[in-house]
C-alpha cells in the first residue's frame, strides 16, 4: 500500500533519512519506533508531503505522492501537538476541516464518545491540553480513510479517553485499515501494534512483529528488546 | 442771410459745448481715424456697433471715445491700436483684438504718452501684445477692463497694464490673464492697485520695479508663472491680497527683492511653492497674514534685517521657514504655528514654550534640494527633533517666544 | 484558499489584538477630529502615524500569526489542499482583517465628522489606500521572514529589524548619501531610492497630494515630470502593487521547497 524507495533527506549537514526503503502492506497497525532524532517524524512528514525529500520516491496506492496533494484525502493524520486557532470554537474548527475535505464524516459519534458536547461552543484558546487532544482525535477519526497516521496519540489523554482511543484504533483495524503510529510509550505499542518498524540513523533497522523482535533480541520485554536493538547498534 | 448766420452761430455753440461724432458703416464718418481727424477738443466720438479693422490711431486731442455694445477693433496683428498723446481723454466700452507682436516695438492696444487726467474703462482687450502701455503720465484711472492674451513665451508676450514713469495712478477692478506680467509698474509712485484679478500670466501677476510709495490691496493673484514680484522699491503697502497656487521652481506667492519699509498685512498665501521669498528686505512688518499649505511659507535668502513677523497664521506648510544663514536679525512673535506641539498650562492663549520655526530639514533641503523627497519621513522627524533640542545648524535665537495656541486670522 | 481565508479572518477578527488595533484607530480618529477641529491637520498627523504604524503592526501580526499557528498549519498541511493555498489564505486573512481595522477605525470618526462634505475626502481616502497597501506589503514581507526562519525569536527579531530598517535606517542612509554626493545630479537617484522602500513610496504618494507645492520647487527635469504630472501617482501605485506581488511570489517559491 505504501512504498518508500531510496528516500534521502538532509537538513543542512544533518542526514536524517539515508536511502530508506520501506514497504507497508494494507491492513494492520504499524508502530514506527526509534530513538529521538532517528527520523520517524521526518519519514511520516515525507509521506504527508510536509517534508520534501532530496532523493527517492514515495508511493501510496501505487501512485507517487511527491508534489501532489489530492492523495491526502485518502489519509487521516493526527499531529503531535494540538494547537488550534484560539478564537474559533470547537464546532467551527470541525466545520472548517469538514469544509476542506469533500468527504463523509461521523464527528457526532466521536464527540459523544469523548464527551465533548459541552465544549462545542467554547473557544479553542480556552480549552485544556487534554481537551484539545480530544478535539484533535475527533478531527482525525471523523473521516473514513484507508490510512491513519497517528503522531504521539496518547499525549495528555486521561485514562478513559485512552481506552476510547485504543478501542477506536482496534475498530478501524477491524475495518481493514492501515494505521501508522509513532510513540514512545512501549506499553501502548505492546498493546496495539501488529508490526514494528524500527528506524535508526535514517534507515530501517528492523521490521517485523513484536514476537519476531523479541526472538531476535532474545528478550521477553519489549522495552528491553528495543534498548537492546539500540545498544547493539552502538556497541 | 440771417438764417445762415444763425446756423453758423449754432454750429459754433455746439462746437464749444462739445459735439458728438458717430462712426459706423452707414454713417457719414466710416472710420475712427476720420472721426478723430475732424474731432475737436472735448468732442465725443461714439463708435456704433460693428467691426473696425484699424490700427495706429493717433489721438492727440482731448476727446471721449465711447463704443456701443458689440464694437470690435481688429488690429489684424499688424501693430498697436490707439496712441493717446493728450490730457483729459476718456476711452470706454471698446473691445480691441489682435494687437501685433514685435521684438523691437512695444505695440499696445492703448498706448498713452505724456498724459494727465485720463480714464480707460470697461474695455476688453483680447490677444494683445501689450494691453495698456502708459509712459510719463499722471493721474490716470484704469478700471473695469479685461485684458488677456495667448502668446506662448515670455519674450513674445507683453504686459497687461504697463506703466513706466507714472504718478498718482489708480488701477482697479481689472481682470488680467495670459499675459507676461499682469500689471507692471516701473518708476511709478503714489499709486493704487486694488480689486484686480491677475491669473495665469506667464511671469508675474504683478510686478513693481523702482516704484515707491504705492499701495496694492484686495487683489487676487493666482496661478501665475512666478507669482508677484516687488523689487527695488520703498514704502509699499500690501494688504488684503490673495496669493494662490503659484507652483514651480522659481515661483513665489510674493517675491521681495531689495525692499525697504514695507507693510504687509492681512494677506492670504495659499498653496504656493514659496509663500514669500525675501532677498535684501529691511524694515518690513508682516502682520496678520495667513500662510496656508505652501511649500515654504517664508524663505529668507539673505541680507534681511529688522523684519517683524507678528500675528501671522502658519498652517500646514510643508516647511514654515527657510533660512540660508545662521544669522538672524528678524523677529517672530505671537504667530500661530500649526506644527506647534507645546502646551498652554496657564490658559492665556499663548504656548508656554517657544516655537522654533526653522527645521534642520529645511536647512538640509537648502543645501541638497533632492532631499525634499524625504519630507515627513520618520528619520527626518527624528533629526529635526534633535536639532530642536540643541540647535547646531540653524540660528538658535530664531524663536517665536509667544506662539499662539489658536488661529488668529480666521476670516481671511 | 477562500475557506482558509475565511477561518483565519474569523479567528483574527475575534482576537483581542484586532479589537485593540481597531479601537486605537477609532480613538485616534476621534481625538484628531473632535479635539482639533482641523481636518487638514488631522490628515497630516494621520499620515505620520499610518506610514510608521501600519508597517509595524503588519509585521508583528504577520510573524506572530505564523509562529502561533505553526502546529495548526501542520494539521492543515495534512489535508488535501495545496500548500500555497493554505498560506495565501492565511496571508489574506491577516491582511484583510488588519485593513478592516484600519479602514473602519479611521473611517467611522471621519464619516461622523462629516467627511463627505469636506474637501479632504480625497486625501483621506488616499491615506486609507496607502495604509491598506502597507498592510498587505508588510504582512507579506513578515511571512517571508517567518517562512525562512525556523527559530521564532530570531524570526521576530529579523522582522522588527526589517521594519526598523525600512522605517528609519533606510531614510538615514538615503539622506546621508544625498548630502555626501551633493555635487552630482541626484534627482534620478533619489526617485529610484524611493521606489525601493515601500514606506518611502507610500510617503511620496501622500506628499503628492499634501505637499505638491513644495515638491514642485525643485528644478530637476525628472522631478518635475514625476511630480508635476500624473506619472508620479500612477508609477508609485504600480510599484506598490509590485511590492505586494513580489513577496507573494517569493513566498510561493519558498513554499515549494520548504519542510515543515
Amino acid at each position: 500500500m505504501i512504498q518508500f524507495k531510496n528516500l534521502h533527506k538532509r537538513f543542512g549537514k544533518l542526514v536524517v533519512l539515508d536511502g530508506l526503503d520501506l514497504n507497508i502492506k494494507k491492513g494492520g497497525i504499524f508502530a514506527v519506533l526509534g530513538p529521538n532524532g532517528s527520523g520517524k517524524t521526518t519519514l511520516i512528514k515525507c509521506l504527508l508531503g510536509m517534508v520534501i525529500p532530496q532523493k527517492g520516491d514515495i508511493f501510496y496506492n501505487d501512485k507517487s505522492v511527491l508534489k501532489k496533494w489530492n492523495y491526502r484525502n485518502e489519509l487521516n493524520y493526527l499531529p503531535q501537538i494540538a494547537n488550534f486557532p484560539p478564537n474559533l470554537s470547537v464546532l467551527e474548527l470541525i466545520q472548517m476541516v469538514k469544509n476542506l475535505r469533500p468527504k463523509e464524516s461521523n464527528e457526532q459519534e466521536l464527540i459523544d464518545l469523548f464527551g465533548l458536547n459541552d465544549s462545542l461552543n467554547k473557544k479553542l484558546g480556552n480549552l485544556s491540553g487534554g481537551t484539545k487532544q480530544k478535539v484533535n482525535l475527533v478531527l482525525t477519526f471523523m473521516f473514513d480513510s484507508n490510512l491513519i497516521i497517528l503522531d504521539e496519540p496518547t499525549t495528555g489523554l486521561d485514562p478513559i479517553s485512552l481506552i476510547h482511543l485504543k478501542e477506536l484504533i482496534q475498530k478501524e483495524k477491524a475495518k481493514g485499515k492501515t494505521i501508522l503510529i509513532t510513540t514512545h510509550i512501549m506499553s501502548f505499542v505492546n498493546e496495539v501494534a501488529d508490526e514494528i518498524v524500527f528506524i535508526l540513523d535514517g534507515k530501517i533497522y528492523f521490521k517485523g512483529t513484536i514476537g519476531e523482535l523479541k526472538k531476535q533480541t532474545n528478550n521477553n520485554d519489549l522495552e528491553h528488546a528495543i534498548a537492546n536493538l539500540i545498544s547493539k547498534q552502538y556497541a | 442771410m440771417r438764417f445762415i448766420n444763425l446756423l453758423f452761430f449754432l454750429f459754433f455753440i455746439s462746437v464749444l459745448q462739445a459735439k458728438q461724432i458717430e462712426v459706423c458703416e452707414s454713417c457719414a464718418i466710416k472710420s475712427i481715424k476720420d472721426a478723430i481727424e475732424i474731432a475737436e477738443k472735448g468732442d465725443e466720438i461714439l463708435i456704433k456697433t460693428g467691426l473696425y479693422k484699424e490700427h495706429d490711431i493717433i489721438v492727440s486731442k482731448s476727446v471721449v471715445i465711447i463704443g456701443e455694445k458689440g464694437v470690435i477693433l481688429d488690429g489684424e496683428g499688424v501693430g498697436g491700436i490707439f496712441t493717446f498723446e493728450a490730457d483729459n481723454f476718456t476711452i470706454k466700452n471698446v473691445k480691441i483684438i489682435n494687437v501685433g507682436s514685435s521684438y523691437t516695438v512695444d505695440y499696445a492696444a492703448i498706448k498713452v504718452v505724456k498724459a494727465q487726467n485720463f480714464i480707460i474703462e470697461n474695455c476688453t482687450f483680447e490677444s494683445v501684445f501689450f494691453g495698456i502701455l502708459i509712459e510719463k503720465s499722471k493721474k490716470g484711472i484704469i478700471r473695469n477692463n479685461k485684458i488677456s492674451s495667448n502668446r506662448a513665451s515670455e519674450a513674445s508676450s507683453g504686459n497687461g497694464i504697463h506703466i513706466w514713469d507714472g504718478d498718482k495712478m489708480e488701477v482697479y477692478n481689472n481682470e488680467l490673464f495670459g499675459l507676461r506680467d499682469g500689471i507692471y509698474f516701473e518708476f511709478v509712485k503714489n499709486s493704487f492697485v486694488y480689486n484686480n484679478l491677475s491669473t495665469n500670466n506667464i511671469r508675474y501677476g504683478l510686478h513693481f520695479m523702482f516704484s515707491n510709495k504705492n499701495e496694492y490691496h484686495h487683489n487676487e493673484f493666482r496661478n501665475n508663472g512666478a507669482g508677484v514680484a516687488v523689487m527695488f522699491s520703498k514704502y509699499i503697502s500690501m494688504h488684503h491680497n490673495k496669493f494662490r497656487l503659484n507652483w514651480g521652481s522659481a515661483s513665489y506667492g510674493l517675491l521681495l527683492k531689495e525692499i525697504y519699509d514695507a507693510e504687509i498685512y492681512n494677506n492670504l498665501f495659499e498653496e504656493n511653492t514659496i509663500g514669500i521669498n525675501g532677498e535684501g528686505c529691511t524694515r518690513i512688518n508682516y502682520k496678520n497674514n495667513s500662510f496656508l499649505r505652501n511649500g515654504w511659507a517664508i524663505k529668507i535668502a539673505g541680507a534681511c534685517y529688522a523684519n517683524i513677523f507678528t500675528n501671522n497664521d502658519f498652517m500646514h506648510n510643508s516647511l514654515d521657514l527657510a533660512y540660508n544663514s545662521k544669522l538672524n536679525d528678524n523677529k517672530f512673535d505671537n504667530n500661530y504655528w500649526s506644527e506647534y506641539t507645546g502646551y498652554d498650562l496657564d490658559k492665556n492663549g499663548i504656548g508656554d514654550i517657544p516655537y522654533r520655526p526653522v527645521k534642520l530639514f529645511s536647512y538640509i533641503v537648502n543645501q541638497t534640494p533632492e532631499a525634499l523627497v524625504l519630507l515627513r519621513s520618520l528619520f527626518v522627524d527624528i533629526i529635526n527633533f534633535s536639532e530642536k533640542v540643541s540647535p547646531v545648524f540653524t540660528p538658535d535665537d530664531l524663536l517665536d517666544e509667544n506662539p499662539k495656541m489658536k488661529r488668529i486670522n480666521d476670516s481671511i | 484558499m477562500l475557506k482558509i481565508l475565511k477561518y483565519s479572518f474569523y479567528d483574527l477578527m475575534r482576537s483581542r489584538w484586532s479589537y485593540v488595533y481597531f479601537l486605537f484607530y477609532l480613538l485616534l480618529g476621534f481625538v484628531l477630529l473632535f479635539l482639533n477641529n482641523d481636518v487638514n491637520k488631522a490628515v497630516i498627523t494621520l499620515m505620520n502615524i499610518i506610514i510608521v504604524l501600519t508597517p509595524l503592526i503588519g509585521t508583528i501580526f504577520g510573524v506572530m500569526y505564523y509562529y502561533n499557528s505553526k502546529e495548526f498549519t501542520e494539521l492543515l498541511l495534512a489535508q488535501p489542499i495545496n500548500r500555497s493555498k493554505i498560506f495565501m489564505g492565511q496571508y489574506l486573512g491577516i491582511s484583510i482583517s488588519l485593513t478592516l481595522s484600519l479602514v473602519l477605525g479611521l473611517g467611522i470618526p471621519f464619516v461622523l465628522y462629516g467627511l463627505f462634505k469636506s474637501t479632504a475626502i480625497f486625501n483621506f481616502s488616499l491615506l486609507l489606500v496607502v495604509g491598506s497597501f502597507l498592510n498587505f506589503i508588510f504582512v507579506a514581507l513578515s511571512y517571508n521572514i517567518a517562512l525562512s526562519t525556523e527559530n521564532k525569536i530570531k524570526g521576530f527579531g529579523y522582522a522588527i529589524l526589517m521594519w526598523l530598517f525600512l522605517a528609519v535606517i533606510y531614510d538615514g542612509i538615503f539622506l546621508i548619501s544625498l548630502v555626501m554626493f551633493n555635487e552630482y545630479p541626484l534627482d534620478k537617484f533619489s526617485l529610484v531610492a524611493t521606489m525601493f522602500n515601500p514606506i518611502d513610496l507610500s510617503r511620496i504618494l501622500i506628499l503628492l497630494k499634501l505637499d505638491i507645492s513644495a515638491l514642485l520647487g525643485y528644478t530637476g527635469a525628472v522631478f518635475r515630470k514625476f511630480f508635476g504630472t500624473n506619472l508620479g501617482m500612477v508609477l508609485s501605485m504600480l510599484i506598490l502593487v509590485f511590492w505586494v506581488l513580489i513577496p507573494i511570489v517569493r513566498m510561493n517559491f519558498k513554499l515549494r521547497k520548504k519542510d515543515f
